[in-house]
């Protein structure tokens, strides 16, 4: 029941994916963090652990100092992988999606395909792409980025074009909407929240999968040649800091996709 | 001298609704005969599944009947959609989230390619006639429940048609509001001269805004009865001020409309009952 | 009746879809170009040549012959097929694992609000890491760990390492879930006089079921992918993940090689989903969500 119209209008805030946000919201991790690197520091010095199985974080971290440009370089070639696979990855994913539900026999023949995809490892894949791509290009590690991208974008996105809620299509029905017009005007708005929780779940899923397919060959650069060439010849505190360079790269990817989904969620109603 | 006879602006004839098959199957309307001339405000009330909504939804050809005729302006119910004849508005305000109040309101005029300027213009008339025109940036989910609805209005008036369909649009609001509504409503009927459709299950509602008061039964659906308000003294739809509801014909009328709710149809001028 | 119709329209359009898909693989293959296409330095489709790009029966009949030239080779559909079973027992323990650890988070999650403002960030964080780097140190403290007479080993490593990416979408979508219920059910609780952990038991777990069985399933499929990917990582002979590495090599002589894994890992990937999609039937009751139409 709503009640007497009031003078002014509310005033909406853009909501954030956490409950409320406090000081103890951002405190919190961080204290984790920070107890868990100093406890990682301290098992490494008293256990006297073999930098072979677990090096200390001030080790890495100097490594990671020393080969800031190295990192910083090798995360660029990834990086630009995972973000044409994820633009490709996203663009099949949409348009994909909404030719299914838009056609209901495309959603049953797609199906089988989608799930199939969903389940294939990438290390399985990523010798196939390379021969049938070639070694000298990146597209195989494009592809497969793309793919872990398309899948979650495609599901989700075919969720959210069936949320259209029923009032709506109602209303362009009474309006002689032509099918082009209600994809526009309301299909493509209703789906955007839920494209985006798929594109934050793909985001990190792209960086990851660029790397993975890094270890198969394809040409040099990037953070997985990197790690796999630095534990070839036993420098493990380097390969650590590519480590920490390709966590700094998905954590990026996260974020920008985080903070794009708040801003074009600003208006939505709460789910 | 002839006089110039318009053709309806609604005419049902003879209209039944299926849901269903076989045994599981619902009449949801059962020969059905309705009439709403050019200009005149008609109510439909009943009680759930009466079948109201279901008419207004077939006048408007956002579903087909099983069997009869709908005809608005003298031409088929489809054809009539497809000419854009009547502006609809529904329950849930049903205003696009993301759009402005703005671009709510020119949501038909842009979707039926009218141009922007001719747009604009449009849409400020459209929202200081409901008293919104300091909203127009505003979004849906800053508004109230009440202003959404006048929005819904606003919109559903943008191309000037003869004809309102309305389903239950105050429903979700308070009382308080609702009145407000309702003298709007007449306010706004009176100055474009549209014919109107009116679904409601508020007695008082229905009498208020109408000039004559439909009034059906469920299981199956079908008219019981009809008041027409004006014979119960009340002055035409478009005449009607605020201080009707404290007027002798108004509470006539509602016991008249009362009567034919509860099975009892009580023999007065007003009333014309269709059933024993 | 008519339902039946519909699940064999939609089996029967699932067949169609993939017949498609092979189908333009098997025409672009016959009339593509052999270079590919390029676009600009990027090769954008691939190459159709012999040894790049084999034909779907060629693949199929590769399947059928033996595995190497050696005399007493098996099938190639023989050694998927026990490789992909290896695999899939080590996923299933991974799954397990994952399952049993993403529900205590998400219930310590759920029930402390310090706890998930914490943890959650860090949860989320966990994914980002390469598994290649938590191999070598998964392998050194299992074997540092001693639970009765059980003695760590390589496969015991990488149900670990499934189990590294099956907790998330279970910790998620459990936290979801237990964080779902109105907030009209919690009160009447409340004026109930139940407790937590009863609340937990007969509110939060059932309305949790729409968010968990999703979970579980990509879970099931995070933790086949996991267990390949750890086998790499690992060097755990037996498994697909070695297989993919062994038929890799062999690649440049024989095509159609190493299409099998692949084939071997999508198999086991839909049963291991397939089986939890089964649950769900079970769970029907709990996944109603009382919106009247």
């Amino acid at each position: 029941m709503v009640t007497v119209d009031p003078v002014a209008p509310r005033e909406t805030r853009p909501r954030l994916p956490v409950a409320d946000v406090r000081w103890s919201t951002v405190l919190a991790p961080v204290a984790v963090g920070v107890l868990f690197v100093l406890g990682w520091e301290a098992l490494v010095d008293r256990a006297d652990i073999k930098p072979f199985i677990l090096p200390a974080p001030s080790a890495i971290w100097d490594q990671v100092t020393a080969n800031r440009d190295s990192i910083v370089s090798g995360a660029r070639v990834t990086g630009s992988n995972a973000l044409w696979g994820m633009l490709g990855g996203t663009l099949l994913g949409v348009v994909g999606a909404a030719v299914a539900g838009t056609f209901r026999f495309v959603d049953q023949m797609a199906a089988p395909v989608v799930a199939a995809l969903a389940v294939i490892p990438i290390v399985a894949l990523a010798p196939v792409l390379y021969s049938m791509f070639g070694a000298a290009v990146n597209s195989g590690r494009i592809i497969v980025a793309g793919i872990s991208v398309a899948v979650p974008v495609y599901l989700n996105t075919l969720r959210g074009i069936r949320q259209v809620r029923a009032v709506h299509r109602d209303l362009m029905a009474a309006y002689a909407a032509k099918p082009l017009q209600v994809i526009r005007t309301v299909t493509l708005p209703t789906a955007t929240p839920y494209v985006f929780t798929g594109l934050r779940i793909a985001s990190s899923l792209a960086v990851i999968s660029a790397l993975i397919a890094e270890y198969f060959g394809g040409p040099i650069g990037g953070l997985g040649k990197s790690i796999t060439s630095s534990a070839a010849s036993s420098n493990y505190p380097l390969a650590w800091a590519y480590v920490t360079g390709a966590i700094v790269l998905g954590l990026l990817f996260y974020v920008v996709t985080l903070l794009a989904e708040l801003w074009f969620s600003r208006h939505q109603p709460a789910p | 001298m002839n006089q110039v006879v318009t053709e309806p602006a609604i005419s049902v004839t003879g209209v039944r609704r299926v849901f269903g098959k076989g045994r599981k199957q619902v009449v949801a309307l059962d020969d059905v005969d309705l009439s709403v001339a050019d200009g005149e405000f008609v109510s439909l009330i009943g009680p759930s599944g009466c079948g109201k909504s279901t008419l207004l939804r077939l006048v408007a050809d956002l579903d087909s009947p099983t069997a009869g005729t709908l005809e608005v302006f003298g031409k088929p119910a489809r054809r009539a959609r497809l000419d854009q004849d009547y502006g609809i508005a529904f329950q849930q305000a049903g205003l696009l989230p993301w759009r402005t109040v703005a671009g709510n309101v020119e949501l038909p005029l842009k979707l039926h390619g009218v141009e922007s300027a001719t747009r604009k213009g449009r849409v400020a008339e459209l929202l200081e006639l409901v008293g919104l025109a300091d909203f127009a940036k505003n979004h849906p989910d800053q508004l109230s429940g009440g202003m959404q609805q006048r929005v819904a209005i606003a919109r559903a008036l943008a191309e000037s048609p003869r004809l309102l369909l309305m389903d239950e649009p105050f429903g979700a609001l308070d009382e308080i509001t609702r009145e407000r509504m309702q003298n709007e409503l007449v306010r706004i009927c009176a100055e474009t001269g549209a014919a109107v459709l009116f679904v409601t299950h508020s007695i008082p509602e229905a009498v208020f805004l109408s000039d004559r008061v439909v009034v059906m039964s469920p299981r199956p659906g079908r008219i019981t009865g009809v008041v027409d308000v004006r014979a119960d003294g009340l002055a035409g739809a478009h005449d009607r001020t605020e201080r009707a509801r404290d007027q002798e014909g108004f509470f006539r009328a509602v016991a008249d409309v009362r009567s034919l709710l509860h099975g009892t149809p009580v023999p007065t001028v007003a009333v014309d009952g269709l059933e024993k | 009746m008519a339902q039946l119709w519909d699940r064999l329209r939609a089996v029967v359009l699932g067949v169609l879809g993939v017949a498609a898909v092979v189908a333009v693989w098997d025409l672009y293959k016959s009339f593509g170009p052999a270079e590919g296409v390029l676009v600009g330095d990027t090769r954008v489709l691939p190459r159709t040549t012999e040894l790049a790009m084999p034909h779907s029966w060629q693949m199929l009949q590769r399947l059928g012959e033996p595995v190497t030239s050696l005399p007493d080779a098996p099938d190639a559909v023989r050694a998927v097929w026990d490789a992909s079973m290896f695999s899939l027992g080590l996923a299933a323990k991974g799954w397990v694992i994952g399952v049993v650890v993403g529900l205590l988070l998400a219930l310590a999650m759920s029930a402390f609000r310090i706890v998930e403002s914490a943890l959650l960030p860090w949860v989320i964080l966990s994914q980002t890491v390469p598994l290649i780097a938590i191999a070598p140190l998964v392998r050194r403290w299992g074997s540092e760990l001693h639970i009765g007479s059980h003695i760590w080993s390589s496969e015991d490593s990488v149900a670990v390492i499934a189990a590294y990416l099956a907790f998330f979408p279970v910790a998620v979508g459990a936290l979801r879930g237990l964080k779902s219920p109105d907030k009209t059910h919690v009160e009447l609780m409340r004026a109930y006089g139940v407790g937590w952990w009863r609340t937990l038991l007969t509110l939060r777990v059932p309305s949790s079921v729409p968010y968990l069985l999703p979970a579980l399933r990509l879970a099931a499929a995070s933790a086949v992918i996991g267990a390949v990917v750890a086998e790499v990582s690992i060097g755990l002979k037996g498994g697909l993940g070695r297989m993919v590495i062994d038929y890799a090599v062999a690649a440049s002589g024989d095509p159609a090689k190493p299409w099998a894994p692949i084939f071997g890992a999508v198999a086991i990937g839909l049963v291991a989903a397939g089986a939890i999609g089964l649950l769900g039937l079970v769970l029907r009751p709990f996944r109603l969500t009382g919106v009247s139409r």
